[in-house]
């Protein structure tokens, strides 16, 4: 044992003289592995953050929720199809609310876009979202400053509205927002509460964090006839297991409420969260699978590199391995030498490649919540060793099983 | 008491259909602190004895005992290890690393063997000082004279006191004041009671010698003593 910690002492120092001697070549050879190694962590982290922000981002909407739409989110069914359905109206949620028993919330929703504004402050194409005092039992939000709007506020279609942690901070900067007034095309909006910060960019525009609430009642007030659009109704399942038992009711409700007979197709659609993981799943899936091949082809593109450099570092040393032999060196001497040296050739371009991919990932941690683990770091470390001792070996091989006489006659 | 013995050895080279008998029945026996000589015209198997006996080689047919044990019984890696400790081989073209320095070049074997760091830079910088060397430990064999990489050569050869140093033209490539000057050095080695083979080509250099042998077409053509 520790006569092989010595050899692999002495080989990490042989290692390093023949690589300073041939710099130049060192760093052309360590390019692929750099690249292989810096595509490998680049890869691991971006899909590790792309899993984190789908979670958050699935948590904010809150994960028991059933959403009916005149709309399916995902589906093969055909678009003119879903056009000709009739629109859900505030009408059909309050027969539905007084109907339903499973859900513990049924809220109406419906989103319009709107530049809002507090003094020379404003948010051009905020997304509003009119609903109830319900709605609240249907997300997880916390609030930053102040209240949701409350159900007298809801009914009687108040001037309110809750803001997303970005909004608020645009138009408020760092100052206190609650009680104050928004405008919204030119008309004024009371501030009843700030939410905090939720945080998922993978929503893009459907991030709470960039939304404005207000009571469903104003938005058909001021903004939208109630005829033009579908609403949709968001309930809530008791918890995770009731998703079904609810979802069958919802279903069956809605077929009442629009008088449909046993042989007629829904009119509506009843979508799920779960639509969306399927889908971020099959998506991500795919990246994945791509992502593990093109970062499998640039390692064992990097590996050949370094297989091929210590075969022809090999042949040009052959009369050095000869007088290594000559003497003393054994052949597992040689053996452990030239894997070092390829491992170690392996190691360095590993540790830039991992140095060039946390510079990247900072970049990319502006798009996705993430940067480089602990375990990403120690995983490129290994998989760069293996590739260095993989890509080493027949070329040390060659070099251990040379016949020292004829290595000493090379000329 | 016999560090080698020789018994018939043969040495074939096979060339294709043609066989070519670089040694033809060699037996022969090298005492301790014997000093010999080996001469004889080129392609007369000098340097493929020299290989066999420094157990670079195998031979074809024969029995080679070194210190009274069978070399053809050994394994490859005793073989290394008889290498490193017994024998210390000198060159006609020195080989020496070229990227290492005189200092690490008489420092390897001594790696080999497994001796640690501050040992073996005592060891090595001791026996570069016995031949001269010890203002030119750090200079790269492409620093240094023909003579005074044959002295590096030489060194490494000495550094792991091995029972015998083997030369194989070790003035080939020098010019004959330079030679001279290596000849008296290994006169002093064998002064203090080493053994040395020497393979050489000019009788000068075979007069330090104590025994020459002469060899011809792979055979024995004259043993004797050199007074
Ligand atoms: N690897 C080999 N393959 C084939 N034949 C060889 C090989 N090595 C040596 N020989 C032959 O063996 C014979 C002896 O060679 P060797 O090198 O021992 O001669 P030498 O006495 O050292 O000659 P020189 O004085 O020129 O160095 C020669 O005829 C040579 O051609
Ligand atoms: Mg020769």
């Amino acid at each position: 044992m520790s006569n092989y910690l010595f050899e692999l002492k002495e080989g990490l120092i042989i290692a390093f003289k023949a690589i300073r001697a041939n710099k130049a070549r060192a760093i052309l050879t360590t390019l692929g592995v750099v690249i292989g190694i810096c595509a490998v962590a680049l890869m691991s982290t971006t899909i590790k953050g792309m899993d984190i922000a789908f979670e958050e981002g699935i948590s904010s909407l809150g994960s028991d929720n059933l959403y009916i739409d005149k709309w399916a989110w995902f589906s093969d069914e055909e678009f003119w199809k879903m056009r000709n359905r009739k629109n859900l109206k505030l009408s059909d949620y309050e027969k539905f609310k007084n109907l339903a028993q499973l859900p513990i919330a049924v809220a109406p929703t419906l989103w319009i876009v709107k530049k809002v504004e507090y003094g020379n402050n404003y948010v051009e194409g905020t997304l509003i979202t009119g609903s109830t005092d319900e709605y609240l039992k249907t997300t997880n939000f916390d609030f930053d400053e102040g209240r949701f709007f409350s159900a007298i506020e809801s009914k009687s279609s108040r001037n309110v509205v809750v803001l997303g942690k970005e909004v608020a901070d645009h138009l408020f900067k760092s100052k206190n927002a609650s009680e104050k007034y928004i405008k919204i095309s030119g008309i004024k909006f009371k501030v009843v509460g700030i939410l905090k910060k939720q945080g998922s960019n993978l929503l893009g525009n459907f991030n709470p964090d960039k939304q404005v609430y207000m009571p469903i009642g104003a938005v058909f007030k001021h903004f939208e006839r109630a005829s033009n659009r579908s609403i949709a109704i968001i309930i809530r399942a008791q918890n995770t297991s009731m998703v079904e038992a609810t979802k069958e009711e919802a279903e069956d409700i809605m077929r009442r409420i629009r008088g449909l007979m046993y042989d007629e197709e829904n009119d509506f659609s009843i979508n799920q969260q779960e639509g969306l993981t399927q889908n971020y799943n099959k998506t991500v899936g795919v990246i994945k699978i791509a992502g593990l091949l093109i970062t499998g082809l640039s390692l064992l593109v990097g590996a050949i590199g370094i297989m091929n450099i210590m075969f022809v570092s090999v042949k040009e040393r052959t009369r050095e391995i000869g007088i290594r032999k000559a003497i003393g060196a054994k052949k597992r001497t040689i053996l452990t030498q030239f894997i070092t040296e390829a491992s170690t050739i392996c190691l360095i371009g590993g540790l830039i490649g991992l140095i060039l991919a946390i510079l990247l990932s900072m970049a990319i941690n502006k798009f996705l919540p993430t940067s480089i683990q602990f375990d990403t770091v120690i995983l490129a470390i290994i998989i760069s060793l293996i590739t260095g001792i993989l890509a080493g070996f027949a070329p040390a091989y060659t070099a251990a099983k040379m016949d020292p006489v004829e290595a000493l006659r090379y000329e | 008491m016999n560090i080698i013995n020789l018994e018939n050895i043969t040495r074939i080279y096979q060339l294709g259909s043609e066989e070519v008998r670089a040694l033809d029945g060699i037996s022969l026996r090298i005492d301790k602190n014997e000093y010999v000589a080996i001469m004889g015209p080129s392609g007369s198997g000098k340097s493929t004895l020299m290989n066999i006996l420094g157990c670079l080689d195998t031979p074809t047919s024969g029995k080679y005992d070194f210190k009274g044990i069978n070399v053809s019984d050994m394994s490859d890696n005793e073989l290394a290890e008889i290498r490193n400790r017994e024998i210390g081989f000198v060159f006609q073209t020195f080989n020496l690393l070229p990227r290492s320095n005189a200092f690490h070049n008489v420092e390897l074997p001594l790696i080999y063997s497994g001796i640690h760091s501050l040992k073996r830079k005592e060891i090595a910088k001791e026996t570069l000082t016995s031949v001269g060397l010890e203002d030119r430990l750090h200079h790269k064999p492409s620093e240094l004279s023909g003579g005074q990489r044959q002295r590096v050569a030489i060194a490494r050869a000495l550094v792991t006191t091995p029972s015998i140093i083997l030369a194989d033209e070790p003035t080939g490539n020098l010019d004959s004041k330079t030679g001279g000057d290596i000849m008296l050095l290994f006169n002093a080695i064998h002064k203090q009671g080493n053994t040395i083979i020497l393979v050489t080509h000019e009788e000068y250099i075979a007069k330090h010698a104590k025994r020459i042998i002469r060899l011809l077409d792979g055979k024995i053509e004259r043993d004797e003593k050199n007074e």
